[in-house]
């Protein structure tokens, strides 16, 4: 998704009412519970969190020159930043080594780079349409952000096609955006 | 209400050149000097990851001939970015700024500087400052070679290279070589 993104794409920079803000913690804390705890760290009560509009409908929330979060439409996505940080409170799946290169140029991942041996997908199934962080076999930090295209039993058992389409990952467009 | 186990943030460590965790740099354009940087910056992570590889590699899940494939296409693609950035470096070193000195009409000149670009400089943002620095008019304009150059009004031309000189020096390019040269435009209106 962030594969073409600039400083020229952002439309309009403008800063959040605290009563939006409450709204948007709420929000997220819906969507990735286990970050309950950790939210009042994230996003502390004074603090002005901008929103960005920008180029094809993407908006992103950034607090303190980083990006926090960021949305297409509806669902709100974590940025790897904040994935890294706190790993636990965002469902995981693993991938081979030999997909981390391809991973890390944006491709989306296919179902069999998460069912052979190296890769992981977790016991209970996850439906289609959740966002997952994607690790990597070896490796201790998040390597991307995706949403599921199929649920990981259909994956486990059709092992063909596209199991994850890839939003966000490390060195993207974003990435580099946050670390200028 | 929820059990308040207060989650704590981890600690990441990103390589100071490629911006990625140190584990990823691997994966990316400039691991040699990823490398370089972590031992002189974090020697302890630099022996972890690098020096007791015997363990990282005997659980990698894939094959050895796939592993050496990756590593193979992983090592051509560093190699090609090294060889674009000596390349460039080796341009920035023979390239020289050349400041025209263009008459207007009788008395009155103009100076055009080419050959910025390869410095990496914002023009627009340059073209200002000299603006407001000679108090001239200056812009960005694109010459014959389809090259784009600083236009500033005026015979400011000593001026203009003694401040290049100051800005170069400030990012640490001390030995660019500005030339100077007249040039006579003689535009005949013709009615």
């Amino acid at each position: 998704m962030f594969k073409k993104f600039s400083k020229e794409d952002i439309h309009t920079k403008s800063n959040l009412k605290s009563s939006v803000q409450r709204g948007l913690k709420t929000k997220f804390v819906d969507q990735y519970p286990k970050i309950e705890s950790a939210i009042s760290e994230i996003v502390p009560k004074k603090s002005n969190v901008s929103l960005y509009k920008c180029e094809g409908k993407i908006q992103l929330y950034i607090l303190d020159e980083h990006v926090l979060f960021y949305q297409n439409f509806d669902e709100l996505l974590p940025s790897l930043k904040l994935v890294h940080k706190y790993p636990s409170c965002f469902p995981k799946v693993q991938v081979d080594r030999g997909a981390i290169k391809f991973v890390l140029s944006g491709a989306n991942v296919m179902c069999p780079g998460l069912t052979s041996p190296g890769a992981w997908l977790p016991e209970e199934s996850i439906p289609a349409g959740t966002t997952v962080t994607i690790y990597a076999e070896g490796k201790e930090h998040a390597l991307a952000v995706g949403k599921l295209a199929m649920s990981t039993d259909d994956i486990k058992s059709k092992n063909k096609g596209v199991g994850i389409e890839l939003i966000h990952n490390l060195g993207d467009e974003l990435w580099k955006f946050d670390n200028e | 209400m929820s059990e308040t186990e207060t989650i704590t943030p981890v600690e990441v460590l990103y390589c100071g050149v490629c911006t990625l965790p140190v584990e990823f740099c691997e994966f990316g354009k400039t691991f040699k000097k990823c490398k370089t940087w972590l031992s002189e910056n974090h020697h302890d992570t630099y022996v972890k990851l690098y020096e007791s590889q015997d363990g990282t590699k005997t659980t990698s899940s894939l094959s050895a001939e796939k592993e050496a494939k990756i590593s193979e296409a992983l090592a051509k693609m560093q190699l090609k970015e090294e060889r674009k950035q000596e390349r460039d470096l080796a341009n920035l070193k023979n390239s020289k700024i050349l400041i025209k000195r263009i008459q207007r009409t009788k008395h009155k000149h103009i100076i055009a500087v080419t050959n910025l670009e390869v410095f990496g400089v914002d023009m627009k943002k340059l073209a200002k400052t000299f603006a407001g620095k000679f108090a001239t008019g200056a812009s960005v304009s694109k010459n014959a070679e389809k090259k784009e150059e600083i236009v500033i009004q005026g015979d400011v031309g000593d001026e203009v290279e003694q401040y290049l000189l100051g800005l170069l020096a400030e990012k640490g390019l001390t030995n660019i070589k500005i030339e100077q040269v007249s040039e006579k435009k003689p535009k005949k209106k013709t009615t």
